[in-house]
């Protein structure tokens, strides 16, 4: 039986709940590729996520170079999206990006892990919060 | 294979002269494979007739597959008479619940003050089983079964063999999640279970009038089942989960639309009745 592959029915609900809110929102999958963010997301990404397409998430947040308030780079392992995806626990952190505006801002993140089943992880949802 | 619907109503029994032509009996479908396995989809009041009919022909193996324990879908298994035959083995699946095992969650309608009899006391060699996530073979077919939009825990199942693919999706509001047309079939619930399959079966309780004062309720519009159907590159869709108040008029007014709906290019949908047999090759 060979059908075609479907998101996982918590990602599609969490995707559908991240479209409603002001918050900006993304969220990944379990393999850590980004698979959507919302409208308000696009005041951070400078893009809507039509145009930019999946990605892994590294590769996405690369290009705001996110660092520690002491200006240290901050590896996707110790961001909360990292943390929630590798640790499979939730993270919060303030830290400082450059918008894709050229703007250096201040960001509070939160991050959690879903698990449709207590051992079937299926993704992460990270929330911005602007400082 | 072959499919036989023994009941297509949601949500509660409609006994009475205004549902005659489609029937009043709650969700229950036979698919017979062609070695003779018996797969049953859904325990609503319809499985009391199919019942009657496998102890008729003898059978001794049944394979039970809920999609979920809302009662129109658990509420005739008290009442199946294979249950109460100590020669039949019966193998009940369903989805698994964070809270509680599948056996637990059945045992409650099987217990005072619902019922005199204590699922423990019944004659039939009973197995519960969850659902796996990966697709597994019963007899000569393959499942698969995926959690969809729906109130609580639910599945969608879809049946495969060598020739022919079925997939029954009865309680499922897939528009929930977005509108369908507007989304690419791997964001769309219960598109894994019905991808390019020769028979859907699925939800169609309201005209879309009824539906936007019902959004939430885990039930799809007669437009939102032609739209998924197409999405998912279905042949034939077959309307199922007739809503109570439907008499058989209103139900033809209810295939009319959908088929108001469909593409010249498109099987036109069918509404399901009860006593319907489908063929697949």
């Amino acid at each position: 039986m060979e059908t075609r592959r479907q998101k996982h029915l918590v990602l599609i609900l969490a995707r559908e709940f991240a479209s409603n809110l002001a918050t900006p929102t993304l969220i990944a999958d379990d393999q850590g590729r980004l698979i959507f963010y919302n409208e308000a997301a696009e005041t951070v990404t400078g893009r809507p996520f039509a145009e930019a397409g999946e990605m892994p998430l590294d590769e996405w947040t690369a290009g705001f170079a996110p660092r520690t308030l002491d200006s240290e780079p901050l590896p996707l392992d110790r961001r909360p999206a990292g943390i929630a995806l590798y640790e499979r626990r939730a993270a919060h952190e303030q830290f400082r990006i450059t918008s894709l505006d050229g703007v250096e801002r201040e960001v509070a993140v939160t991050a959690f892990p879903l698990f449709a089943h207590a051992d079937e992880f299926v993704g992460v949802i990270v929330i911005f919060w602007r400082e | 294979m072959r499919v036989t619907i023994w009941g297509c109503r949601g949500s509660m029994p409609t006994p009475g002269p205004d549902t005659v032509h489609y029937g009043g009996n709650t969700s229950c479908i036979e698919v017979l494979l062609d070695d003779g396995t018996v797969i049953v989809l859904d325990a609503g009041t319809g499985i009391r007739r199919l019942g009657f009919e496998l102890q008729e022909r003898g059978t001794r193996r049944i394979h039970l597959f809920l999609t979920h324990l809302h009662l129109d879908h658990l509420e005739g298994l008290r009442f199946f008479g294979p249950l109460w035959d100590e020669r039949v083995m019966l193998d009940i699946w369903g989805p698994p619940s964070p809270l509680s095992s599948l056996q637990e969650r059945i045992a409650r309608s099987f217990s005072p003050p619902l019922f005199p009899v204590e699922l423990r006391d019944v004659p039939a060699q009973v197995t519960f089983r969850d659902v796996p996530r990966r697709q597994w073979t019963v007899e000569g077919a393959s499942l698969a079964a995926a959690l969809v939009v729906h109130p609580g825990p639910t599945v969608g199942f879809r049946i495969e063999t060598a020739s022919s693919s079925f997939a029954y999706l009865p309680d499922h509001e897939p528009a929930l999640a977005g509108a369908i047309a507007d989304r690419s079939s791997d964001w769309i619930s219960g598109a894994s279970i019905a991808d390019d399959v020769d028979v859907l079966v699925h939800d169609a309780q309201y005209f879309e009038d009824e539906y936007e004062d019902r959004i939430g309720w885990g039930h799809s519009s007669v437009a939102d089942a032609v739209s998924f159907s197409r999405a998912v590159g279905a042949r034939r869709l077959l309307l199922f989960h007739h809503e109570p108040r439907h008499t058989d008029g209103s139900l033809e007014r209810l295939e009319a639309r959908a088929r108001s709906l469909v593409r010249r290019s498109e099987v036109q949908p069918t509404l399901a009745r009860e006593g319907m047999v489908v063929e697949l090759p």
